[in-house]
């Protein structure tokens, strides 16, 4: 008896369980999305805005916030801080995009790898044909540009840069390499001397720096993730020889073994302690690699280059920052004007000195003021011209795990290189599709 | 025929008393208990079936060629993302070789647990007998034995990043300053690494429960033991263990249950995507991130149930007492006998009716 009516109650139970399934899952169906076009009236609509982005850890942004603020009183624009985390930051402007613009962000500031996929989603809104992105740098302007339109502006950018010791190569009477090969042979006439160096790193770590760094080797050495037409073609001979490259150099030591636990800060460390002759790095290093507070060991003891290739000089991998419109924000037109005046000459050249951000606006680099105080401009310029956005995927977060995978396994040699780029060949063409 | 007329009176009986909860005031106590159980639907209820039919939805995906613009909205998918993991198998290769990267973060999930564990109780328990010890400077030992519980996991996770770094303390006190041993890396010297933070820091936990079940045995019972020419292991075994047992296995049980749902030991230390060290709740955020909530909720479930069934073993094999509840006891006592009778009675009928049945077929 006692059973039976166990058994009832269980069945009352999961029915109206089901129930309340069944109700929810006719709420939660959603409708196909529409374009993210903005009509052009839209363009036009003015008032109070939210400026969003990560921490502004120098309080830079709040400054140059209150010059715009004292310029239109009526057009008030407020910085709203996320996370420090990237990943953070990426999940808080989906989720204000998912729920129709709840958090009211009006301008965002989106790296460049997550601008298809905020573009494809229709999270970010499409940008006015008449927006005048002349005098920006081409590279930069390609990587906020979707589908041939344009959903987001270049707001700063970023290129590997070759950190060398200028007086262990002078000692040896050595010029700075362009390739891996006459890398390495530096390192070995250097190391007859200097024993306990270490020749190359980078950031090896399984994380986006992987990312960036194992495309520079597939770029620099003729290959590419991509082709033209956007199908993948990562097991060409070319890029596996790049791949090869570098799985040789942790074999043979060229690399040490402790770079496959290195992010920036870590190789930065090392190269600054002294215990790198060549570090590939962002341009952030070279202040602090110069400071003479006792932090650095290399005071105006390194230079900057290229970053070197298989048969000459290498291919970067482009960074950097995107500024775009959410498709939900009630003032678009208030968003473009303040875009637009954020990335001006003058306020990049503040950003600049302030935080050593890359600029986009080309004429910075060969500007005087700023390369007195910034000897590596020329050469960033360089490395930013020549190079190459990670693949533009609207499952970019899918697309750099894969690559991270593949990189991995085969810089840490449980994978060979041509089977780990045969294997990334077979993902890449499942996600990119 | 006769049968049926003797057993009628039987059930009559059992009616006023079919359940040993019942007292007459049954209504008084829903109504007592309803606030909380409402708050209960509210916080705990509608989550968990918000979850379950999320799970049964994937996001549409796909983009258009000519625009690049993706498909949204959502899809009712059945049990696929439960079942794709065997159809559609996203191979990764961790430390137990290539498999599914939701069986590698269960194995994982369910490694973790069983070592940091078992060596968290041998710890606590060691730490509860020094810590329960009557000698100077006890208390000094006692509050620095709890400081690693006292640090928030994440201020832990980056202390055991630098101690494990390449150039850190542990290859140097190790002896591998000279061929360095990758620890935060992705290999198997992660899980070690995440299995020594983890015991560092909750081994006090345990400690502390055991403590307090060791403060409750009276000492009469030793003094009795030391009379009776007992040795250290033999108390031990035979008093200490057995008296500190239903504290123990609560504590134990508490960090179980916390061990599997492990999450920001090994995403601050290790960092994330990293198959050695994936735990399930780690691989279900990571889908949550990739906007796959249909998947992530798939996997937290799993979860669930794996916690679910991990937390019914417990209770039912090693008969942790969880509410500690003297009333319940006694009812549950109650309970045994009524069914201990009512057995007896249907042997005892079950006994008539073969003779019944064997006379019948019989004729």
């Amino acid at each position: 008896m006692a059973r039976k009516n166990k058994l009832a109650r269980l069945t009352l139970s999961v029915l109206s369980a089901t129930a309340i399934l069944a109700t929810a899952a006719c709420g939660s169906s959603g409708t196909a999305g529409s374009t993210a076009s903005a009509s052009s009236d839209e363009w036009s609509k003015t008032g109070p805005i939210n400026y969003v982005q990560g921490k502004d850890t120098s309080g830079y942004v709040q400054g140059i916030l209150d010059k715009w603020n004292a310029l239109h009183a009526d057009q008030k624009v407020t910085l709203v801080e996320l996370s420090d985390s990237a990943d953070e930051q990426r999940a808080a402007m989906i989720k204000n995009a998912e729920s129709k613009g709840a958090s009211n962000y009006d301008v965002l500031s989106v790296d460049v790898v997550w601008t298809a996929e905020f573009a494809a989603n229709g999270y970010l809104a499409q940008l006015p044909t008449t927006l005048d992105t002349s005098g920006y740098l081409k590279a930069a302007v390609d990587a906020a540009t979707y589908f041939n339109k344009l959903y987001a502006f270049p707001a700063t950018s970023d290129g590997a840069l070759l950190y060398y010791r200028k007086d262990l190569l002078d000692a040896a009477g050595l010029k700075v390499p362009t390739t891996w090969a006459d890398m390495k042979t530096a390192c070995a006439k250097i190391k007859t001397t200097n024993p306990t160096i270490d020749c190359y790193g980078g950031q090896f770590q399984k994380y986006e720096g992987l990312t960036c760094n194992f495309a520079e080797m597939v770029n620099s050495a003729g290959g590419a993730f991509l082709a033209a037409d956007g199908t993948p073609t990562v097991n060409t001979d070319k890029a596996v020889a790049g791949v090869q490259w570098a799985v040789d150099a942790f074999k043979d030591g060229t690399i040490p073994k402790a770079a496959l636990t290195w992010k920036e800060e870590e190789s930065r460390t090392a190269f600054q302690n002294g215990n790198l002759v060549f570090l590939r790095n962002w341009p952030y290093v070279y202040t602090l690699a110069q400071k003479t507070d006792g932090s650095s060991k290399v005071v105006d003891k390194f230079g900057v280059a290229p970053i070197p290739g298989l048969n000459g000089p290498g291919v970067s991998t482009l960074g950097g920052h995107n500024m775009g419109v959410s498709k939900y924000s009630q003032n678009k037109g208030t968003a473009l004007a303040f875009l637009k005046w954020y990335n001006s000459a003058e306020n990049q050249k503040a950003n600049l000195l302030a935080n050593s951000s890359a600029p986009t606006w080309t004429a910075l680099y060969t500007d005087a003021d700023l390369t007195s105080k910034f000897a590596y401009l020329p050469v960033l310029k360089a490395s930013i011209d020549g190079a190459q956005s990670r693949p533009k995927a609207v499952k970019y977060g899918d697309v750099t795990l894969a690559i991270q995978d593949a990189a991995y396994n085969a810089l840490n040699g449980t994978t060979a290189p041509k089977a780990a780029m045969d294997d990334l060949q077979t993902k890449l063409t499942a996600l990119v599709k | 025929m006769a049968v049926t007329t003797a057993e009628r009176p039987a059930p009559i009986t059992t009616k006023r008393k079919k359940n040993a909860f019942s007292d007459g005031q049954g209504t008084l106590a829903a109504m007592l208990l309803s606030p909380t159980l409402l708050v209960l639907f509210l916080v705990a209820g509608i989550p968990i079936v918000m979850s379950v039919t999320e799970s049964f939805f994937r996001v549409n995906g796909g983009v258009d060629p000519n625009t690049g613009l993706v498909n949204s909205g959502t899809s009712f998918v059945g049990l696929a993302n439960f079942t794709d993991i065997f159809a559609h198998p996203a191979t990764v290769a961790g430390v137990y070789g290539s498999m599914d990267r939701l069986i590698n973060a269960f194995l994982n999930t369910t490694l973790f647990t069983v070592l940091c564990v078992v060596l968290e109780t041998i710890l606590g328990v060691s730490m509860a007998l020094i810590m329960t010890k009557a000698f100077r400077g006890r208390g000094l030992v006692r509050a620095s034995i709890l400081v690693p519980w006292a640090i928030p996991t994440i201020v832990s996770a980056m202390m055991w990043k630098l101690i494990f770094n390449t150039s850190g303390v542990a290859n140097k006190v190790l002896g591998f300053s000279a061929n360095p041993i990758l620890w935060l890396a992705d290999n198997k010297y992660s899980q070690m690494a995440i299995i020594a933070a983890d015991v560092w820091k909750t081994a006090p936990f345990i400690g502390l429960l055991t403590l307090a079940g060791l403060q409750t045995i009276p000492s009469e019972v030793y003094e009795a033991a030391k009379v009776d020419g007992a040795n250290a292991w033999q108390t031990f075994v035979r008093i200490t263990l057995p008296m500190v047992k239903p504290a123990l296995v609560v504590a134990v049980l508490f960090r179980t249950l916390d061990t599997l749902r492990m999450f920001d030991l090994p995403y601050g230390m290790i960092g994330p995507n990293k198959y050695s060290v994936e735990t399930l709740s780690m691989f279900a955020y990571q889908e949550m991130m990739q906007t796959r909530y249909g998947t992530a909720a798939a996997y937290s479930i799993v979860l669930f149930f794996y916690i679910v069934l991990v937390a019914f073993l417990f209770v039912r094999l090693l008969g942790a007492d969880v509410v500690g509840d003297e009333e319940l006891k006694a009812i549950n006592a109650q309970r045994k006998r009524l069914h201990a009778l009512h057995n007896k009675q249907q042997k005892a009928s079950a006994k008539r009716r073969t003779t019944i049945t064997s006379g019948s077929a019989a004729s």
